[in-house]
């Protein structure tokens, strides 16, 4: 799953727009925060009580803290620092896109990495592969906390061997089907979420209720495009693009064989509206009504929003086929150029314990990493009135907690991305099923270098 | 600004830093010392990486492994797509670019009512973000709701999907460079014009050649050293084109210039080797064959274009 590049912001055009700006060497946009601690400190907040604990030093130090679209973490780091005066917190915000090129472009320098650095999913499978670049956190006790996390999401920045800790979990993205209840009832389809769900457990029980659907004329498309389909399905197989000796697989594993397949299926049943996910097209696609459903982690819930905010109560989500899912979520990294590795490493693992993991849940949306959390009454009481007061805070855990952890290939990412594009192709009409399964194990070859 | 020093004698002092002959390299010397360390370096530097199994992130040694990168991208079908891609843009950019920009001067040189206004106004295009010509003429070329595709519905044509075609990403590629670029060539080529001394039309007229064949027979021989300037610089523009094809397409993160690399140039294929592969090796041996392609056409501009200066005349 974590092949799957996650936007937070409302990017497409805009962030290969900074791609470009950071590629011609142009000026940041980057917005910086500030917290000092006040001079006369006030007394801790009762959710940060937790990791006041840890405190040892009181040389004063100064920890920069980058991060990409809103982690949520302004409120409390304010917080931490209060708890700890001989601490100073810079937080930098960036693009995602400009974030990560950056971050790499600083490893590779060996110096202005700042000292927690926030990774994407669709980034960690590289950067853990190069894991003498960060701190080892087991070796600053992340061994003991292992067991909060989903199992994936700890062996997501798991280095090959499994002896470097290179990230702590922050979010995790869950997936469900986001889908229109105007439009499926439009086409004589049942439009409650138990209903849909019970219709398609797996996905070609969804592709046969995507035919139904059309069959109704609506002109309206079941999904939003064919790579939204293939990607969910390679995360809920056992075995990825990658077995764990980390050779490429293509070829000759099932589970993609059957992931492809499910996907052409789609596309030969003409269910796909062929819009590129980000998109502007895509984007427009939400307004106006393109297709039904489209595959959705609790984050894109906000983006759906943003993009088409009058089709407010036309929403609703659905399980998704086939049980288990994710997209997106991050990690906080320490890189080793940092000078104060412990003192980051004490912010992290407060940024990313059970208590605060909760705050920003409530503040931002993002879906803790937590299982722990999982059964909490404030997550699992919160429901969208956007998406007709689904209770998405169960319906996203419980995909994120359903999925088995998948091994990841090095390479995964950039495989991905090759293979994502022969399909986008075929959808395009510009190429067969059959040529285009030839050219995606080649493509995927290529890319796995 | 040159100082000299002379002894008693009249002969000059020894080692003084400033004489006739010295000064002029020591007052051009800033400028070649920034070049050196922020041109000639990197060059050479790009070389060096370009012989190395080279990857951004990873901080092990750089494995040598000589023209090993070379010998891959002989053989690498996305980099002659990518060739292929990057000449057929330029060449259907560059061609009618030129010839627009050297009609629209010609018609800048009459004697117009806001002569001023026009000529700034072709220059408009130039000062706009690259971003946003992009982001804009992307949105023109739009398959499903883009004014390209509604104007050609009117005259009862199908949709164009131009993303997902060499002919179409191209056009739509190429007009973007074109609206961009055509004013600022007019506006050189316009300069050029009116340092044409008006007795060569006056001996034209006195042949009997006026209009288009005095503009054919005079002001087109007379701009050749204008134009090959102008064809040399669109040469290194074309050639380099990246911003265009990446905020052409669907998903510009990917750098992949369409999805199945309909449109991906020499500069796109290099970024998404070096910033989405982290391979530098391998983009720098891109950008190394880059050099020397834009070198190489370059060249061939300059030999085309005084041989046509020649047959003219």
């Amino acid at each position: 799953m974590e092949g799957i590049v996650r936007r937070r912001l409302g990017l497409g055009m805009v962030a290969a727009l900074a791609v470009v700006l950071a590629a011609c060497g142009g000026g940041s946009d980057s917005s910086t925060s500030s917290s000092t601690p006040a001079a006369d400190t006030a007394p801790a907040a009762s959710t940060a009580a937790a990791a006041a604990a840890t405190t040892a030093s009181t040389e004063p130090v100064t920890l920069t803290i980058d991060t990409f679209g809103d982690f949520g973490y302004k409120e409390l780091i304010a917080d931490y620092v209060k708890l700890h005066p001989n601490v100073t917190v810079k937080e930098i915000q960036q693009e995602y896109n400009q974030h990560h090129q950056q971050l790499a472009q600083h490893l590779a320098a060996g110096s202005g990495a700042a000292d927690i650095v926030a990774i994407d999913e669709g980034f960690i499978v590289q950067f853990r592969s190069t894991p003498d670049q960060f701190v080892n956190l087991l070796d600053l006790g992340a061994g003991e906390l292992k067991d909060r996390w989903l199992p994936w999401k700890w062996a997501a920045s798991l280095s090959a061997d499994g002896n470097t800790q290179i990230g702590l979990g922050t979010d995790v993205g869950g997936l469900a089907m986001c889908y229109r209840k105007d439009l499926v009832e439009a086409a004589g389809l049942p439009s409650d979420r138990d209903a849909l769900s019970a219709m398609w457990p797996d996905w070609n029980a969804f592709i046969a209720t995507g035919q139904k659907f059309q069959e109704a004329g609506t002109g309206v498309k079941w999904v939003d495009s064919a790579t939204n389909m293939l990607n969910p399905i390679i995360a809920q197989q056992p075995v990825g693009y990658f077995d764990t000796s980390d050779q490429l697989v293509f070829d000759t594993n099932p589970g993609i064989k059957t992931a492809w397949d499910s996907t052409m299926d789609m596309i030969s049943k003409d269910e796909s509206a062929g819009l590129a996910a980000f998109s502007p097209e895509w984007n427009a696609g939400f307004k106006k009504g393109k297709f039904a459903t489209v595959a959705c982690p609790a984050w894109m819930m906000g983006y759906i929003k943003d993009q088409a905010p009058d089709t407010s109560g036309k929403w609703d989500v659905a399980a998704i086929p086939g049980g288990g899912g994710n997209w997106g979520g991050s990690f906080l990294a320490i890189p080793k150029e940092s000078e104060n590795p412990e003192a980051a490493y004490d912010l992290a693992a407060y940024l990313t314990a059970p208590e605060q993991e909760l705050q920003i849940f409530k503040d931002t949306g993002n879906l803790p990493s937590l299982p722990a959390l999982y059964t909490d009454p404030a997550l699992t009481g919160f429901t969208n009135p956007f998406f007709s007061d689904a209770p998405v805070g169960t319906i996203f855990s419980d995909t994120a907690a359903a999925l088995q952890p998948q091994f990841l290939g090095t390479k995964n990412g950039p495989v991905r991305q090759a293979v994502e594009n022969v399909v986008r192709e075929v959808e395009n009409g510009s190429l067969s099923a059959e040529d285009g399964w030839e050219k995606a194990s080649k493509a995927a070859a290529k890319a796995a270098g | 600004m040159s100082v000299t020093h002379r002894t008693p004698g009249g002969r000059r002092a020894r080692g003084a830093p400033l004489t006739p002959r010295t000064a002029p390299y020591l007052l051009i010397a800033p400028f070649f010392v920034l070049f050196a360390i922020f041109g000639v370096f990197p060059l050479f530097y790009t070389g060096w990486v370009s012989l190395h199994d080279w990857d951004l992130i990873s901080s092990g040694p750089h494995e040598f492994v000589g023209l090993e990168n070379y010998r891959t991208l002989a053989d690498d079908p996305d980099f002659r797509n990518a060739i292929v891609n990057t000449l057929g843009i330029f060449v259907l950019a560059t061609v009618p670019q030129i010839l627009i920009a050297l009609g629209l001067a010609a018609l800048l040189n009459q004697t117009l009512r806001a002569r001023t206004f026009f000529r700034m106004g072709v220059l408009l295009p130039n000062v706009t973000s690259i971003a946003a010509v992009s982001i804009v003429f992307s949105q023109l070329f739009g398959r499903e709701y883009g004014l390209v595709n509604y104007v050609l519905s009117l005259v009862g044509i199908d949709p164009v999907n131009w993303q997902a075609h060499k002919w179409s990403s191209w056009i739509a590629i190429a007009t973007m460079v074109d609206w961009r670029w055509t004013g600022y060539n007019t506006l050189i080529l316009l300069a050029a014009m009116q340092a044409i001394p008006s007795e060569l039309y006056d001996a034209a007229k006195v042949d009997g050649a006026t209009g288009f064949r005095a503009f054919r027979s005079v002001t087109v021989p007379m701009l050749r050293y204008t134009i090959m300037f102008v064809v040399v610089v669109a040469t290194i523009g074309g050639i380099q084109l990246f911003a265009e094809p990446l905020l052409f397409d669907t998903s510009p993160a990917s750098a992949n210039g369409g999805a199945g690399r309909e449109f991906q140039t020499i500069a796109l294929y290099l970024y998404q080797t070096a910033f989405r592969s982290f391979d530098f090796g391998y983009a720098a041996a891109i950008s190394w064959l880059l050099f020397l392609l834009v070198l190489l056409i370059a060249g061939l501009n300059a030999l085309m274009v005084r041989r046509l200066g020649r047959g003219v005349r």
